[in-house]
Formats: structure tokens, C-alpha cells, sequence
């Protein structure tokens, strides 16, 4: 039999709108909610209790943002992948991103289709 | 003082954010220049920004546009935190836009957000605000930028 691998996700956004809105729009039955964070801190937490596989990070977040968030995530787990979802549109900000180990960027507001189409690429 | 440039930047982000994320386009009325604190709505998000430029770059709204607005983005949720949370992302959101004209010094902090009546809005003694003015479906709303 043909088992499905489910993947982990975790959604890091300091507003729950946005969170609910990533989560509502996502098409991939093989992506498996499994926790959300409203900054980098939590989402260190959650990492540490859920262990996800594919993360969607925004970078503008109180207390610890996105891009040290995204270096912690890459440390402690390198296989991990993640969406950064920001409205940060400068280049260099996706390229530090990138740098520090983010696998993909989306810059809001966006599209469902836009969201989709990113965590396919992000999947592949 | 903001440059005519710079000030489209701000106009096309914001038509940018209604076209994308309300799937509705709004219009745009002709930006003006104030140097008195212009009135706000019921819901006000502020950015501040600091780096090359500071100032402050804050969407005001009433609830009834917010509602709205939510329902387009199919929330089903209306309290008065995600009031809060909106005004706070659609200024986040603009903002963040800007820094692709802006550059990476252009640095914009996590939005706070008043409501209430007669906010107090930051701004420095002597600056003065562009006001874009924002029409949506039947409501209207501001941007206003106050950079130096």
C-alpha cells in the first residue's frame, strides 16, 4: 500500500489574522498543522516540543524576529524548511534571509494561489 | 520631507494591499499635506521608522471598513483584537512594501496600535503629514506618512 508522508508544519507570524489566513489557505493534505508561534521565542518552544519539518516565518515579530529565528531553527534542525512570509520586499532583507538558511520568500500581502505556489517549491 | 517619488510609494502600496489582499481595488484621492495631527478613525496601526529616514507611517480605518475587510479575507472573527490585529498588519504591510523603493535602512518596528477616541499619535513638534486618502466600497480611510 501507498502511504502518504505526512510533513510538520509550523506557522510563525505575530498576527493571528495572518496565521489564520496561511493556515485556511493551505491545499496540501500531506502538510499537518502543528503548532503556531507569535514570535521567534515561541516558535523556538514549539520547535523544541513539536519538532516541525516545514516552517512559514514572518521577520518583523517582538522579542526575537525571523531571521535570528530562522538561524536557531537551521542549527538545531538542518534538514528543516522554511517559507519566510514578510513584508519586508527589499532584496537584501531576502538575501540575508536566504543566507541564514530560509529555503523560499513571499513577500504580502499575497494571493492564495501565491501561498500554494511557495509551499510547493518549498515541498519539491 | 518626502520626496513626490517616495510618495508614490506609499500610493502604490497601498493599492497594492486592497487589490491583493481584499481582491477588491480602492481608490486612491489626491494626497495633501497637513501640519496639524489629522483626524483618525476608530482603529489606528503605527509604524515607526528609523535608519535613513524617521517618522512614523500609520492606516487609520473605521470598525465598519475593518469588518469589511475582514469578511473579504474570509475571517470569521471581528472582535475588537482583530481589529487591532488588521490595522496593525495593513500598516505593517505598507510599510514593509516601501523598503523595496526604501532600501534595508528604512527600518520599520512591529506595529502598536490605538483606538479609542482622540488617540494621541506620535509626532514631532514641527513635522508635517502627507494624508492619502482611501476609498473603499462605500468607506473611507487614511494613510498618513510623517517622515523626515
Amino acid at each position: 500500500m501507498n502511504q502518504k508522508k505526512f510533513l510538520k508544519l509550523m506557522i510563525v507570524d505575530d498576527s493571528n489574522i495572518m496565521r489564520r489566513r496561511i493556515e485556511r489557505s493551505n491545499q496540501f493534505d500531506e502538510l499537518e498543522l502543528v503548532g503556531t508561534a507569535g514570535n521567534g521565542i515561541e516558535a523556538l518552544e514549539m520547535f523544541r516540543k513539536m519538532d516541525p519539518d516545514v516552517v512559514t516565518m514572518d521577520l518583523t515579530m517582538p522579542q526575537m524576529d525571523g531571521i535570528e529565528c530562522i538561524s536557531k531553527l537551521v542549527e538545531l534542525k538542518p534538514a528543516i524548511r522554511i517559507l519566510v512570509i514578510s513584508a519586508l520586499a527589499d532584496k537584501a532583507t531576502a538575501v540575508e534571509a536566504m543566507e541564514k538558511g530560509a529555503n523560499g520568500f513571499l513577500n504580502k500581502p499575497f494571493t492564495d494561489r501565491q501561498l500554494n505556489e511557495a509551499i510547493a517549491e518549498l515541498m519539491r | 520631507m518626502l520626496q513626490e517619488q517616495e510618495l508614490k510609494t506609499f500610493v502604490e502600496g497601498t493599492t497594492n494591499y486592497f487589490e491583493v489582499a481584499a481582491q477588491q481595488p480602492a481608490s486612491i484621492g489626491s494626497p495633501y499635506l497637513t501640519e496639524t495631527p489629522p483626524a483618525v478613525h476608530d482603529y489606528t496601526g503605527i509604524i515607526s521608522i528609523s535608519g535613513k529616514r524617521e517618522g512614523v507611517v500609520y492606516f487609520t480605518a473605521p470598525k465598519a471598513m475593518l469588518t469589511v475587510l475582514l469578511m473579504k479575507m474570509q475571517e470569521n472573527d471581528f472582535s475588537h483584537e482583530t481589529m487591532r490585529d488588521l490595522v496593525g498588519e495593513v500598516a505593517n504591510t505598507i510599510s514593509g512594501n516601501a523598503r523595496r523603493d526604501f532600501g534595508r535602512d528604512f527600518v520599520i518596528s512591529v506595529p502598536s496600535v490605538l483606538s479609542g477616541e482622540r488617540p494621541e499619535i506620535p509626532q514631532k513638534p514641527g513635522s508635517r503629514s502627507f494624508v492619502i486618502p482611501i476609498n473603499w466600497r462605500s468607506h473611507s480611510a487614511k494613510l498618513i506618512v510623517s517622515l523626515t
